[in-house]
C-alpha cells in the first residue's frame, strides 16, 4: 500500500515535471549568486545560499514553469574589485538573467553600476547600507537595512525607562551607520548619550572598553560589533567584570544574537534585548514550516535572518516570474517586482515600490533558553517599518 | 589601578602567544609566518577536547600543547626541514602558504562560526579589592605567563640543550663537528615553539575569540612582539608584550580615539631607540 501510494506520487510529480518543462519549452532561467563563501564572512554566504536552495528545492527548481539554474560565486568577503568581476562574468559570459546575494556594502556597491548597464535585476539579500538601493533602479532588497533595525531598539529603550546610553560600535561603515541612527532617535526622544567608544575592527582585548563602561554607569550600552570574536568577547567580558550585575543592560541590533552567534556567547548573552527582523522562535505556520524543513535540509546548521534572506530573495523571484509570466527581461521584471507582498518565515513583508527596499515588521526580542537552546524571543514589534534612512 | 592589570593580563596574553614564534623565529632563525596556523589548531584541539570529548579545561591545555607539537614535528621532519638554509623570502611565502591552507581546513572541520568555550567555574570572575578588580582568568593567565618565561629562559641560558641549540643555529657545520645532532635539537626546538603556539591558542580562546581566519588576524601582534622584544630572547619578548599590552589598554581606556594606533606608535619609538629590539643582539650576519 505504502509502496503504491508513493509510486503513484512519484508517477505524478514526474509527469507534471515534463508537462511543465515542455509547456515552458523556455530557456532555463539563469540566477547567478555573488556570494562570501569563504573568508571572514563565509558563514554569511553559506546560510543565503542555504535559504537560497532550501526555496528551490521546494518547488522543483522550477519557477512559473521555467528551470531554474543557480551560479554561486564566491567574492570572499569585502573585495568589491572581485564581486565586479565576478558579476560581469556572471553577465557576459554564463548570461544571467537575475543577480543576486551580496553579502556585504562594498560588494553590492561595485555590482550596482553593472546592474543598471546590463538591466539585470539585482537582488540584495544581506548587504545593509541604506543608500544601495539607490545606486540602481534594478536593484531590489530582501534583508533589511541597519537604520532599519536600529531604530526600534532606540524606540524600545526610551518607553522603557533607559535614560543614558553608552554606544559601542565597531569604527567601520555599518558601526558608524548603526551608531549615528541610534544617536538620533535616541535623542530625539529625549536620552541622554553618556560616552560613546568606536572599537578598532581588530582589537584583540576589549577589556579596557568595558572597563571605561563599568566606570561612567549608564543604564545601557548599546552596542554594534561585527559578529565573530569581539561580540563574544565582549559579552563574556561583561559578564565576567560585573557590568550585569551593577544594573547596566546590554541592548543592540539582532545580528549580535543571531543564531550563528548564539551558540558561541554561551549563557552570558541571556537577556540582552536587540531588535531584528527574524527569530527562529518566530511563532507562525510560515516558520514552523521553514525551519522544520531547514533543519531537514541542514542537520547542523541553525536557521538564522540571512538564511531567510536568501529564501525570501528566491520567493521574490518566483513571485515576480509568475506575474510576468516567466519574463525576466529587466523593465518587465522591475515592474512587476515593485509593490509585491508575501508572508514570510519572518512575518509580512513588501517590497516598497518608490524605493524598492523592505518593507517589514522588526520585532524585539529578548534572549531566553528555550527547550535548552538560546533562542530571540520576540516581545514587542514595529509592524510595517520602513528604512528610516531615506526618510 | 585595574587599567593597569588589565594591561599586565593583556600583555602576558601576547607573550603567551607569541612566546612560541620567539622560538622558532628567534632561536631557530626560520621566518614561520604559521605561527598563528598552529596556535589556531592548539585553540581548536582545545575546544574540541572541552567541547566533544568533556575533556576537564586544565588537562586540555597541555593536550593541546602536545598534540600540536606532534603535528608540528610531522611538519618540521617533512616541510620544514627542507628550508632552513633557504632565503627568508621562500620562508617567508612558504609559511604563509600553510597558513591559508590551514584557513582552509579550518573552514572545512569546524566551520566558519566561532566556537565556543566555557571557562571551569573556578576560573571565571572577578576579586574585587577596593580600586582593583581582578578577573580570575586573567590572574591565571598572568601565573602561567611568568612561569612559562622563567622557564624559557632557564632552559635557553642554562641548560645544556640551550648551549647545543645556539651553537646549532650560530654555525651548524661547527655544532655537527662537535658532535651535536642539529638535525634533532631543531626537531626539538621546532616541537616546543610549535607546543607554546598550540598552549597560546588554547589559553587565547576566551579573550580572542577562535574561527578559521584566527591564523592570520593575530599575526601582526606576534611580529610586533618578537620585533620590538628582539629575537631569540625570551626575557625581551616578555618585557616587550607587558609594555605593549599596558600601553594598548591604557591607550584605549584614555584615548580610545586613537587607542588602536597606540599599541604601533609604541612599537615604532621602542624600535627607533633600539632597532634590534630591547634585548637584541645586534646582527651577527
Amino acid at each position: 500500500m505504502e509502496f503504491r501510494k508513493h509510486f503513484a506520487l512519484l508517477a505524478v510529480a514526474f509527469g507534471t515535471s515534463v508537462l511543465s518543462l515542455s509547456a515552458a519549452a523556455a530557456e532555463p532561467l539563469k540566477i547567478g549568486m555573488i556570494l562570501p563563501m569563504s573568508g571572514p564572512f563565509a558563514s554569511y554566504g553559506k546560510q543565503i545560499e542555504h535559504g537560497a536552495r532550501l526555496y528551490l528545492q521546494e518547488h522543483n527548481d522550477t519557477f512559473a514553469g521555467r528551470k531554474v539554474e543557480l551560479i554561486v560565486k564566491d567574492d570572499t568577503g569585502v573585495a568589491p574589485e572581485i564581486s565586479k568581476r565576478a558579476a560581469q562574468e556572471l553577465v557576459v559570459k554564463d548570461k544571467v538573467h537575475i543577480l543576486a546575494g551580496f553579502g556585504l556594502t562594498p560588494s553590492a556597491f561595485a555590482v550596482a553600476p553593472l546592474a543598471t548597464q546590463a538591466k539585470t535585476p539585482m537582488v540584495v539579500m544581506n548587504a545593509a547600507s541604506s543608500s544601495i538601493t539607490t545606486k540602481s533602479d534594478y536593484v531590489l532588497r530582501v534583508s533589511h537595512t541597519l537604520p532599519q533595525i536600529t531604530a526600534p531598539i532606540a524606540s524600545w529603550a526610551l518607553k522603557n525607562n533607559i535614560k543614558k546610553v553608552f554606544t559601542l560600535v565597531a569604527d567601520y561603515g555599518p558601526g558608524h551607520d548603526a551608531e549615528t541612527q541610534f544617536k538620533k532617535t535616541f535623542t530625539a526622544g529625549g536620552g541622554e548619550i553618556v560616552g560613546e567608544v568606536r572599537t578598532p575592527v581588530k582589537s584583540p582585548d576589549l577589556a579596557p572598553f568595558l572597563q571605561k563602561i563599568k566606570d561612567v554607569k549608564p543604564d545601557a550600552v548599546f552596542l554594534f560589533l561585527p559578529p565573530g570574536e569581539q561580540t563574544v568577547g565582549f559579552i563574556k567580558g561583561f559578564a565576567e567584570r560585573g557590568l550585569a550585575k551593577a544594573g547596566i543592560r546590554i541592548i543592540a541590533t539582532g545580528d549580535l544574537t543571531e543564531e550563528d552567534q548564539l551558540d558561541a556567547m554561551g549563557d552570558n548573552a541571556l537577556g540582552i534585548i536587540n531588535s531584528l527582523q527574524y527569530s527562529e522562535v518566530h511563532n507562525s505556520p510560515e516558520n514552523k514550516a521553514y525551519t522544520a524543513a531547514y533543519y531537514k535540509a541542514y542537520p547542523k546548521d541553525r536557521p538564522n535572518y540571512m538564511s531567510v534572506s536568501g529564501y525570501d530573495g528566491m520567493q521574490l523571484i518566483a513571485k515576480t516570474l509568475e506575474k510576468t509570466g516567466g519574463d525576466a527581461t529587466g523593465a518587465k521584471f522591475m515592474a512587476a517586482a515593485k509593490g509585491m507582498a508575501w508572508t514570510s518565515p519572518r512575518g509580512p513583508i513588501s517590497i516598497d515600490p518608490e524605493t524598492r527596499d523592505i518593507v517589514q515588521t522588526i520585532y524585539v526580542r529578548k534572549v531566553e533558553k528555550v527547550a535548552g537552546k538560546l533562542q530571540n524571543v520576540e516581545f514587542d514589534q514595529v509592524a510595517n517599518f520602513k528604512d528610516p534612512g531615506k526618510q | 589601578m585595574t587599567v593597569i592589570f588589565d594591561g599586565i593580563a593583556s600583555g602576558m596574553l601576547l607573550f603567551l602567544i607569541s612566546v612560541g614564534l620567539s622560538v622558532t623565529l628567534g632561536l631557530m632563525n626560520f621566518v614561520n609566518l604559521a605561527h598563528g596556523a598552529f596556535a589556531m589548531l592548539g585553540g581548536y584541539i582545545g575546544v574540541t577536547l572541552l567541547n566533544q570529548a568533556g575533556v576537564p579545561f586544565l588537562a586540555a591545555l597541555p593536550l593541546a600543547a602536545v598534540a600540536t607539537a606532534l603535528v608540528g614535528v610531522l611538519f618540521e621532519r617533512t616541510l620544514y626541514r627542507r628550508l632552513y638554509g633557504a632565503t627568508h623570502l621562500d620562508q617567508v611565502l612558504f609559511s604563509i602558504g600553510l597558513v591559508f591552507m590551514s584557513i582552509s581546513a579550518a573552514h572545512f572541520f569546524f566551520g566558519a562560526q566561532q566556537q565556543p568555550l566555557t571557562l571551569p567555574d573556578f576560573l571565571q570572575g572577578q576579586i574585587n579589592l577596593p580600586g582593583l578588580d581582578i578577573g580570575i582568568y586573567r590572574l591565571f593567565l598572568v601565573a602561567l605567563g611568568l612561569v612559562i618565561a622563567v622557564g624559557l629562559q632557564r632552559m635557553v641560558s642554562g641548560t645544556r640543550f640551550g648551549a647545543q641549540l645556539r651553537a646549532s643555529v650560530d654555525n651548524p657545520r661547527a655544532a655537527r663537528g662537535m658532535g651535536i645532532n642539529v638535525e634533532r635539537i631543531f626537531t626539538l626546538t621546532f616541537a616546543l615553539g610549535t607546543a607554546l603556539a598550540g598552549l597560546g591558542g588554547a589559553l587565547g580562546v576566551e579573550m580572542l575569540g577562535l574561527d578559521p581566519t584566527f591564523a592570520v588576524k593575530y599575526i601582526v601582534y606576534f611580529l610586533i612582539v618578537v620585533a620590538v622584544g628582539g629575537s631569540g630572547n625570551i626575557k625581551g619578548s616578555l618585557v616587550a608584550s607587558l609594555i605593549l599590552g599596558i600601553f594598548d589598554v591604557a591607550g584605549k581606556y584614555y584615548v580610545p580615539e586613537i587607542g588602536a594606533f597606540v599599541i604601533y606608535a609604541v612599537m615604532v619609538a621602542m624600535l627607533i631607540f633600539r632597532p634590534q629590539g630591547l634585548f637584541g643582539r645586534a646582527a651577527s650576519r
